[in-house]
């Protein structure tokens, strides 16, 4: 999608983007993008907005005023909740105040990093020290004051009777390097403040000194359990930057691809969820199937897990002889073994224990919180993004969009497992059709993309995937900025576990599906 | 005694990189082998190298990787090692599966210290032994031998099972020819040899005594200390 930005006055701009939200609906904040526009403009935000009944899109771009020295903007974190952790990103990485944010901390780098990294006077450094990070218990509120000097105040984060329980960064069932600083009554949580970061590698910032072809390779090790999806989301937003016009073979390919890469994904995320409960047999049984997935994808791309298949105009090489074979043998194994995992794990008695009524969160505030993916659709949410705004031929074939409404961690579960049916579906109509063609559409030796700015989103293993581009007509990106699919998800996990038990806690964190490399970036 | 690792099934010079570890024989035995305790070096050995327990430390891709290791298709049971531990006490080396970033430092070097000797370090992947793709980042470790002693590297992006596997056969090479008994033990550094300290104590000494003090309950209730010593005067 081409940009069009609206523009607000800054004393206007509460008000503006609350009219948004009550008179035109736009109640999903998909994204926050913070930008660096250059000297004469200074810094500024790209609000991206979807209204959820009629998925029209819209972006809103604000320029941050200067105040004693320091860039501002109004917080909208009081209209859409998903706003707490994206404003703090952007204030990490650009230093941008948001006035009436009651918590501005650093999210993803530590505490004594010096600057913000992705202002373009930065000066680059990779120093760093053994010492652990002296963090502060207090969050910074900005307001103006009548004169329109800049204040502050400290919010304390905890109070002196609150016992805090410090899970990660190195814990089995936070699924990588997260931190959930818990606070607990008994056994009753209180509050979970998550802290990122721990396996933040500056992505986007690297992209901008990347040539386009060069930034592909660093997609794929987002979340790698979605290599596809997120690379599908990259080369998207170049191709139609660059106004590509792909043929029906590659289409297909792609299609098929990206449903094989949620197939693995959703085994790794059934076996997991039973290892997280303390079900190893399933782990087994899902992992074991899982690498019959891989060996059809591998065939072809020669990756096991990072594949490095697309590329901007089409796919590196044509698929292997035998995959069609292989795929539709592997559809026809699988169908009868989904139904096992439900047998070993998904309906024993334990596990609808475990998971129903646990880490609940209703429609709208899945929408505030911007909880995507199977996660949201368990609340009866129609999120697709394959539905809403298709791409490639997600909108020529069969399929149904799996929608629960018991908003809980058992309906998350099974959304899983109802949409590796679906992928099989999928999978079914189209790999017999795969239509002659060429595999690749040839590019020009350097890659430019004209100037403009775009989003373009697919939908990922667990939830809506985007990529934010900004170009300026340069053979790299001048503002690359993906919209992950855990970040939001970590920000609703506050909200689920509040009055629920500690060891809820793994269960929702081991249900709602995040990869924290994909959150950090 | 000639001493040379064995790996069954696997013939000794088929192995790669087998000059660093005859050097490193020649190191541990300059000054010749004790027969006696050599052979029961060789036993204990055998035992250690057949029950390898990890850590399980994967921060990013190739921790699935490894998790594939454990599972069905390649199934590192075979070797001994699928036994994988949460706590760094009970583990006798690191995998360290994935890209090491400024943040989580300081993390990977507590966790290797909190770990008991004998300890080891396998860097799996490309961002562990160099940064890998990410080596222009501002925020990522160029390798996790700048804080960590490593033994054994295995390159990929991520690397295959296979070679995951491989890897821990060249770690059981390495754990084959030690010497626990009398030898000294490579992992420490320079200066914790010549002080023959800890590198806890190291740590304490540089950031003051403050570190060192034993944890003291403060906050006992007078009547209940009263109580004890009555009882205690009691009892006597």
């Amino acid at each position: 999608m081409k940009l069009e930005h609206l523009v607000f006055d800054f004393d206007k701009f509460a008000s503006e983007m609350q009219n948004l939200k009550d008179k035109k609906h736009f109640d999903y904040l998909v994204t926050i993008v913070g930008e660096d526009f250059g000297a004469e403009e200074g810094l500024g935000c790209v609000y991206i907005l979807e209204n959820t009944d009629s998925h029209e899109r819209c972006s809103v771009k604000m320029l941050a005023k200067v105040v004693d020295g320091e860039s501002v903007i109004p917080t909208v974190t009081n209209i859409w909740h998903v706003a707490d952790l994206l404003e703090r990103e952007v204030y990490d990485f650009f230093g941008i105040l948001f006035l009436g944010h009651p918590d501005m901390r650093r999210l993803f780098l530590r505490n004594d990093f010096k600057g913000h990294p992705f202002r373009k006077d930065w000066k680059f450094n990779d120093d760093y020290v053994l010492e652990d990070d002296k963090e502060p218990d207090y969050g910074m509120e900005y307001w103006l004051d009548k004169d329109g000097h800049l204040c502050s105040k400290q919010n304390k984060l905890f109070t002196d009777d609150d016992y805090v329980i410090n899970i990660g960064p190195q814990h089995p069932s936070t699924h990588g390097v997260l931190r959930l600083q818990t606070v607990v009554d008994g056994e009753t949580v209180k509050r979970v403040y998550p802290h990122l970061g721990y396996i933040h590698r500056g992505i986007e910032k690297m992209c901008e000194s990347y040539t386009y072809p060069q930034s592909l390779a660093l997609t794929d090790r987002l979340n790698y359990l979605s290599a596809m999806m997120h690379r599908h989301a990259l080369v998207g937003v170049i191709e139609e930057g660059m106004g590509v016009e792909l043929t029906d073979r590659i289409k297909y390919i792609r299609t098929i691809m990206d449903e094989l890469q949620r197939l693995d994904s959703h085994l790794l995320y059934v076996g997991c969820c039973a290892q997280d409960m303390g079900a190893l047999t399933a782990f087994l049984y899902s992992m074991r199937d899982r690498e019959h997935v891989l060996n059809c994808m591998e065939e072809t791309t020669g990756g096991r897990l990072i594949q490095n298949y697309y590329r901007i105009g089409g796919l590196q090489d044509d698929i292997d002889p035998n995959f069609v074979e292989n795929v539709k043998a592997l559809v026809k194994y699988l169908k009868p073994m989904i139904q096992e995992y439900v047998d070993v794990f998904g309906d024993n008695i334990i596990t609808h224990n475990r998971f129903e009524k646990v880490g609940p969160m209703d429609l709208e505030n899945c929408i505030s919180y911007a909880v995507t993916g199977p996660a949201g659709r368990a609340s009866g949410w129609k999120n697709d993004v394959r539905k809403n705004h298709p791409y490639d031929m997600y909108d020529k074939v069969e399929w149904d969009q799996i929608i629960m409404t018991g908003c809980d961690t058992m309906d998350r579960y099974t959304c899983h497992i109802q949409e590796m049916y679906q992928s099989l579906r999928i999978i079914e109509q189209l790999i017999d059709n795969i239509p002659a063609g060429d595999f690749y559409v040839k590019q020009k030796p350097i890659i430019k993309v004209p100037e403009g700015q775009w989003y373009f989103s697919v939908e990922g293993a667990s939830g809506e995937f985007g990529v934010y581009l900004d170009s300026r007509g340069d053979k790299s990106p001048y503002r690359l900025k993906m919209r992950p699919m855990g970040l939001s998800l970590t920000g609703a996990l506050d909200p689920m576990l509040r009055g629920q038990k500690i060891a809820d806690l793994v269960a929702t964190g081991a249900a709602i599906d995040f990869v924290i490399p994909d959150i950090d970036r | 005694m000639e001493i040379k690792p064995k790996i069954k099934s696997i013939p000794y010079e088929e192995f790669k990189d087998n000059a660093t570890l005859e050097k490193l024989i020649d190191d541990l035995h300059e000054g010749g082998v004790n027969v006696v305790t050599g052979s029961l070096d060789q036993l204990i050995n055998w035992g250690r190298s057949n029950s390898l327990w990890s850590l399980t430390f994967a921060t990013s891709c190739c921790g699935i990787e490894f998790m594939a290791c454990g599972c069905s298709r390649y199934d590192f049971a075979r070797f001994g090692f699928e036994v994988t531990r949460n706590s760094p006490r009970q583990a006798d080396l690191i995998m360290c599966a994935g890209t090491i970033t400024h943040k989580m430092a300081p993390a990977l070097k507590r966790l290797y210290d909190e770990m008991a000797e004998p300890k080891y370090v396998i860097a799996v992947g490309g961002c562990a032994i160099s940064g890998g793709p990410f080596k222009s980042s501002y925020h990522v470790v160029k390798g996790i031998e700048e804080i960590v002693p490593v033994d054994v590297f295995i390159p990929g992006c991520p690397p295959r099972p296979e070679a995951i596997m491989y890897g821990m056969m060249q770690l059981q090479r390495k754990v084959k020819i030690e010497k626990f008994f009398g030898g000294a033990n490579h992992k420490q550094s320079e200066a914790e040899r010549e002080l023959g300290v800890s590198n806890e104590e190291l740590v304490a000494r540089r950031l003051g005594d403050h570190r060192r003090e034993p944890i003291v309950v403060t906050d006992v209730p007078q009547e209940f200390v009263e109580q004890m010593k009555k009882e205690k005067e009691e009892n006597a």
